[in-house]
């Protein structure tokens, strides 16, 4: 577009003009003006755009909806599991008992992804129980297909349902994804991906924190 | 056609709402740019405003805006079990409130934007002692008014006094403090103008960072006004 | 031929880009004369788009319900992040649009840019201006603040003042027998989208009779009477691209100094762009001591009040209101001095202008304050307001102005326009 202002604006000096002179028209100034106020324009332009697109993420509301969850362990009774809500989404905070512990590494044969390499949990959880104290497994309860909410099949074998060498774990409803104790994907299931650990933090031994990685501040 | 003709009557007898326009304001002479004050304000507002009034358009966590941590949010200016992502609300039920007081103590949020800051600033130190009144107190900025004097043990009881033949020899009333409070006159005027700067802070939170982006983009429309005067120029070169 | 030109090409030989560019813009021959007057033109336009635009980005975030209307507004204030820019880009904007089509069309009236042969440009103009009030009092219920609702009642009102059908009238209009939720959700979807649309219309409407007719200019004499005989081309005229195009820049430039620095500054700008009652919330059982309608709509607001009622009804006063709008459709046809502009007018047309700009401003100033703000006159006015009597003096001053008109441009002295524009 510059070079089209450039064409038109010599062409006006010398041709439609009507009683124009035809002076010599200094080109390079032209140029170099046009190239400081595009320059200009477009800072302006990217200044204009930046509160528009800012106005589109999440406001001080929903960020205050979405604020971290805390949770009181001790009234979570070893075997029990308890649903909480963050960011609209169910967050899974399971007391496993010593015995579930111990069925854990059995499946790590049938499940996909049995070192959690797919970075589907914080750092501090990416290991075998992925979770930061064995006892207790926080898990975003949505299942990673297509976002059906899987149902708690912590029994083990036929009385689960789902066979006789199940090892306790979770079934999503919808297509049939198996999850272990660990929440991690069976193999062949149509999940592609562990279920997600949210972030999370104690804040004492009895204080669970979701949805922040450690205590600010 | 009535409605109309009572809204058109009402406008064009001016209709004085009670006798706002009469009173002469004091110059609250707030700084928005002073925290320490807001902060002060704030306090204040947290523990003799908020018990009745709510600013439910204002979060906790927005006071990091005086350089308050959110730490010291919670520990000094929370004390209810709100979170500090909440807005500041109040326990008490509207119904009640009416029963209490006559009607629902307004919502503070943006108070100081319809009132002014010069208007609250004298309101809140002319109350005056009036047995007449439900509240048994009664206020020449805002006469009437449903709210009883709440910093009365810090101001004192004040009274209004008729005084006759004033300089134009028309009486006039002016309050005279009766039984001083726990503070000096000036200390109490400042504790309502720290007040007074927090309502006009809350009121439009945004406010000093309004004023510094605008510093930078008119610092930038003036270059822009510089360079697009010089293509101008340089174009019109052609035009005789 | 470079990649671009191929792509040009290929896009001419779809659709009528080049011609339009050059039909528009650089072969669109505008005289060479304009002066700072015709800079509101495009500021106008200007205007529109960042309505429109942060208009949408506010839609976003505000609800048109009763309940929620106004914390909504404080939400996009407060919580949105830079939601407070757009708003008060998007307050401030509406002022200052109303602010440059009034000197756009004060123009017209310095130049007799409304003269044939640009009647229905004129006309279209004037549609524009209907339907931006329509926008802005549409628009002005939104916030519902207690401005907002009053300004609402009183406007809605005079509808009610209509003979026979007023009342009735009144209610469709509200689709309630008060401004309600059910009046609030019908004038945000007047708000945004129907008048916009019809807005967007109009406005292309006025650019294309422009560059139909060709602009006037502060001469007022047509450019396309001398053209060279080699190429066609108005021997005052100049391409509009790139020479309007810079000029424009830099008119641009300046207009959104002065825009933001109102914005940051200056947004509620006294009271007169945000009305401090505005921060109150709707209240259907309580009035507030001062209904005033935002200042642009104010001379035409002092009109309706300076009409006194007659036979028991208001609506002389609102019919007043009305004319005040509607006479100014017949400019075109009210002017008969044989020239167009100022320059070459006599002294009766400046003074008559003259007094027409006292008679709007003072009628602005009068409709933005109560009418006892001057006191009263004597018992020998009835003891009157005197800011109702002197309402009454420039309100027929207004009615003057056009209804003289005819005898007065007839009679007036003029000059002889020049055979070529000059400087």
């Amino acid at each position: 577009m510059a070079d089209n202002i450039e064409q038109i604006g010599s062409n006006q000096a010398t041709g439609a003009g009507g009683d124009s002179g035809g002076a010599s028209v200094d080109k390079n100034r032209r140029r170099t003006l046009i190239a400081w106020t595009g320059a200009a324009g477009a800072v302006a332009g990217i200044g204009i755009a930046v509160p528009f697109v800012m106005s589109m993420f999440p406001s001080e509301r929903a960020r205050a909806a979405g604020a971290p969850v805390e949770v009181d362990l001790s009234k979570i009774e070893p075997g029990m599991m308890i649903t909480e809500e963050w960011r609209g989404k169910p967050v899974w905070v399971l007391h496993r008992t010593d015995g579930m512990i111990e069925r854990v590494p059995r499946t790590d044969d049938v499940v996909a992804d049995p070192g959690s390499r797919q970075p589907m949990q914080p750092d501090y959880a990416r290991n075998e129980l992925r979770s930061i104290k064995p006892n207790y497994l926080v898990l975003v309860g949505i299942c990673t297909h297509l976002g059906c909410s899987p149902s708690q099949k912590l029994e083990v074998g036929e009385a689960s349902g789902l066979g006789a060498d199940w090892n306790g774990g979770f079934f999503c409803p919808c297509h049939g994804s198996k999850f272990d104790l660990a929440g991690r994907v069976f193999k062949g299931a149509p999940a592609p991906s562990n279920l997600e650990v949210p972030p999370h933090t104690y804040l004492s031994d009895t204080r669970l924190l979701i949805g922040e990685d450690s205590k600010r501040g | 056609m009535r409605a109309l003709l009572l809204i058109i009557c009402l406008l064009g007898s001016g209709f004085a709402f009670g006798a706002t326009g009469e009173v002469k304001l004091d110059r609250a002479n707030i700084d928005l740019r002073d925290a320490v004050s807001i902060q002060r304000g704030a306090k204040v507002f947290v523990n003799y405003c908020l018990n009745c009034h709510a600013a439910s358009y204002m979060r906790y966590n927005r006071l990091t805006d005086l350089g308050l941590s959110e730490q010291q949010i919670l520990d000094n200016l929370i004390s209810s079990d709100a979170k500090i992502g909440e807005t500041m609300t109040v326990a008490m039920r509207e119904e009640d409130a009416k029963n209490w007081f006559g009607v629902a103590p307004p919502d503070l949020s943006v108070i100081a934007r319809s009132r002014g800051a010069d208007w609250l600033y004298t309101y809140l130190r002319s109350f005056y002692r009036d047995e007449s009144t439900v509240t048994g107190w009664n206020n020449p900025v805002f006469p009437n008014a449903a709210m009883p004097h709440v910093l009365w043990r810090l101001q004192g009881i004040q009274r209004l006094h008729v005084v006759e033949g004033g300089d134009h020899g028309q009486p006039h009333s002016e309050l005279v403090l009766e039984t001083p409070g726990t503070m000096s006159a000036q200390a109490y005027d400042e504790m309502v103008r720290d007040l007074v700067a927090y309502l006009t802070y809350m009121a439009e939170p945004v406010s000093v960072q309004r004023a510094r982006v605008g510093v930078v983009v008119l610092l930038f429309l003036g270059l822009m006004i510089v360079m697009t005067w010089l293509l101008k120029r340089e174009y019109w070169k052609d035009v005789h | 031929m470079g990649p671009m030109n191929a792509l040009v090409n290929w896009i001419d030989e779809r659709f009528p880009l080049t011609s339009t560019f050059k039909q528009h813009l650089s072969e669109y021959y505008a005289p060479k004369n304009f002066n700072f007057w015709y800079f509101f033109g495009a500021l106008s336009l200007l205007v529109l788009v960042i309505q429109i635009v942060t208009g949408i980005f506010l839609t976003m975030h505000y609800k048109p319900d009763a309940d929620q209307a106004f914390a909504s507004v404080e939400y996009i204030m407060r919580d949105v992040p830079w939601g407070w820019l757009i708003r008060y880009v998007h307050s401030t904007g509406a002022s200052m649009f109303f602010l440059v089509v009034y000197l756009h069309m004060f123009r017209a009236l310095l130049y007799g840019s409304y003269r044939k042969p640009r009647e229905l440009l004129w006309i279209l103009g004037m549609l524009i201006y209907l339907c931006l009030m329509a926008e802005a009092f549409f628009g002005y219920l939104l916030p519902w603040g207690q401005m907002s609702y009053w300004g609402a009642q009183v406007i809605v009102n005079l509808f009610a003042a209509v003979p026979f059908i007023g009342p009735d009238l009144a209610v469709w209009i509200r689709g309630d027998y008060v401004v309600s939720d059910a009046t609030l959700n019908r004038f945000f979807a007047f708000h945004v989208i129907a008048v916009p649309l019809v807005l967007l219309g109009l406005v292309a409407a006025h650019i294309l009779a422009l560059h139909e007719v060709g602009s006037n200019n502060p001469d007022g004499i047509e450019i396309k009477k001398k053209k060279d005989p080699a190429t066609g081309v108005p021997l005052d005229g100049i391409p509009f691209h790139p020479y309007y195009t810079v000029k424009d820049t830099f008119g641009v430039a300046v207009f959104l100094a002065v825009f933001t620095a109102i914005v940051f500054f200056a947004p509620e700008m006294g009271g007169y762009f945000l009305e401090h009652n505005n921060f109150v919330p709707a209240d259907p059982l309580k009035t507030p001591a001062h209904i005033a309608p935002v200042w642009y709509f104010t001379p035409f607001y002092s009109i309706l009040r300076a009409v006194p009622p007659m036979f028991g009804s208001q609506f002389p006063g609102v019919l007043a209101m009305g004319a005040a709008v509607v006479i100014m459709f017949l400019l075109p046809w009210l002017d008969r001095s044989p020239v167009k502009s100022i320059r070459y007018r006599g002294s009766l047309y400046k003074w008559a202008l003259a007094l027409f700009v006292v008679a709007f401003l003072v009628l602005g100033y009068l409709g933005t304050k109560p009418t006892n703000v001057w006191g009263q006159f004597g018992p020998w006015l009835g003891g009157a307001d005197r800011a109702t009597v002197v309402a009454r003096v420039f309100t027929i001053v207004y009615f003057l102005f056009f209804v003289l008109m005819p005898w007065y441009t007839r009679v007036d002295k003029t000059k002889p326009e020049p055979e070529r524009v000059t400087s």
